[in-house]
């Protein structure tokens, strides 16, 4: 298998605009050329789109409006974690030595049809996000003893990351308090709990160990890919105070990159909801099961931005096609040195985790300077 | 629409049961997921066992189990703060739109 590195990325600002799919895509992909020296057209052989949008042929739409004619064109669609699985096909192209670079853009809109699994008969009525969200907060708030306020810290702390990045849709802080008596969408989820659907666009380019270096001088490698697909359907998760596919999805990164959990510096988690990012520290081995509670306040108390340090989903806001690539863009940052007031000193290896439908699916990889 | 929507809207929860191997296909399905073999439409017990709830808007909706394996949504009738594990039965379902449940607790 050959090496593949992230050789250029690009974003644009989440907002609730009125603007379509392609043009969001456009304008990220925009960003990418200009962060991007030496990058022309005829350089891309794989163009992958990522997005909820029901639109047709959009890869090749995408492909015509920034001039290039790629080999390889298709879209990615696995709703929240369409992001990590269309860079996980990217890479596996060039992994293979099918091609050597590619562009992969994701992008959504506020409105997309991608927030609501209508195939799940097993929901019943209780179809929207925030009911799954209530009943994993009310199995890990039972068994291990989490409050309203560990839920209010997560929230808390990636509204404050979020401040320092300039592209996330929230660009105010609020206080623990303000967030425990935001409004209550049930008994167990506050309003500013939850990750808010926005627009948004984020591009990576792609790049094999040959070809990297015409891009650029400070490579960051994926050294490590997990996947798991438990089931579609919510009601299959038997233990609803942990996520079975992202510590599948975790084990198996971490062996392919020859690495443990303390080998991390930096990561971007899934914050869906609040009680999301508790359980998925505790479930890529950060902090012990029922403990991920305290990682976070310690976080928060301290400053430390090592989780979600551009704000993650509640601070930046969910386009759900460009979330796991906008996570990815974040790491690259991280990892290159270049995150401004978001940076971690020394960071060095960094993870990504992004997952779909109540956990039913999850994807997690490890970056490298 | 299928069998179990048709079902649903009449009122009655069914589930598909594999006629080759007898696996329970949930969420229901025209083939079994173990064997592909054709399945058939039984009606689900209409009791089972509450395995988490929360509340919005003060109605509890929980995950019922039904069958040891059939979990699925919909809303609680109850005037107690229920307990995990406590008996219940499907006293209600319907189709409008999305699917229905209603389950109560039995010593309600």
């Amino acid at each position: 298998m050959r090496k593949v590195a992230l050789a250029g990325f690009g974003l644009t600002e989440f907002n609730k605009d009125d603007t379509t799919i392609d043009s969001l895509m456009l304008l990220a992909i925009k960003a990418l050329f200009e962060n991007t020296p030496n990058l022309g057209q005829k350089d891309i052989e794989v163009v992958l789109t990522s997005t909820n949008d029901n639109s047709k042929y959009l890869s090749s739409i995408v492909s015509e409006i920034s001039g290039i004619k790629p080999k390889i064109s298709h879209s990615v669609e696995s709703l929240c974690n369409s992001g990590a699985n269309s860079a996980i096909s990217a890479f596996s192209y060039i992994a293979s030595g099918l091609a050597d670079v590619a562009l992969v853009v994701g992008a959504e809109r506020f409105d997309s049809p991608g927030l609501v699994l209508e195939w799940d008969k097993s929901r019943g009525q209780y179809k929207h996000p925030i009911y799954w969200s209530s009943m994993f907060t009310k199995s890990h708030v039972r068994k291990y003893g989490t409050t309203k306020e560990d839920l209010a810290i997560v929230s808390a702390k990636n509204h404050k990351n979020a401040l320092d990045n300039p592209y996330a849709f929230f660009k105010k802080t609020y206080s623990v308090d303000e967030i425990m008596n935001s409004k209550n969408l049930t008994e167990d989820i506050r309003l500013l709990d939850c990750s808010m659907p926005c627009n948004g666009s984020a591009a990576i380019l792609l790049a094999s160990e040959e070809a990297i270096k015409k891009f650029t001088d400070i490579p960051v490698w994926i050294t490590g890919i997990g996947q798991k697909t438990l089931s579609a359907g919510f009601t299959k998760n038997d233990d609803l105070t942990s996520m079975e596919s992202t510590i599948d999805s975790a084990s198996m990164a971490y062996k392919m990159a020859e690495n443990k959990p303390t080998d991390i510096d930096v990561a971007e988690v899934h914050d869906a909801f609040s009680i999301c990012e508790i359980i998925e520290v505790e479930d890529l081995g950060f902090a012990k099961k029922g403990k991920g509670n305290e990682l976070v306040r310690d976080l928060y108390e301290t400053n430390d931005k090592k989780i979600n340090p551009r704000g993650g989903l509640i601070g930046s806001g969910h386009p759900l096609g460009a979330t796991g690539l906008a996570q990815i863009v974040e790491i690259g940052q991280q990892l290159q040195g270049t995150a401004g007031r978001r940076q971690i000193s020394k960071a060095k290896i960094g993870l990504v985790q992004n997952m779909s439908a109540a956990a039913t699916s999850s994807s997690v990889l490890i970056l490298q300077r | 629409m299928t069998k179990f929507d048709e079902a649903l809207k009449a009122g009655k929860f069914v589930c598909s049961e594999c006629q080759k191997c007898k696996k329970l296909v949930w969420p229901p399905n025209d083939y079994c997921n173990r064997c592909f073999g054709k399945v058939k439409w039984r009606p689900v017990s209409i009791t089972g066992k509450l395995v988490e709830f929360s509340k919005r808007n003060e109605v509890f909706f929980c995950i019922a189990e039904f069958e040891n394996q059939i979990r699925v949504m919909g809303s609680l009738e109850s005037t107690i703060v229920p307990t995990i594990g406590q008996d219940l039965k499907l006293i209600k379902c319907g189709h409008n739109g999305n699917e229905e449940f209603v389950f109560q607790l039995n010593n309600s």
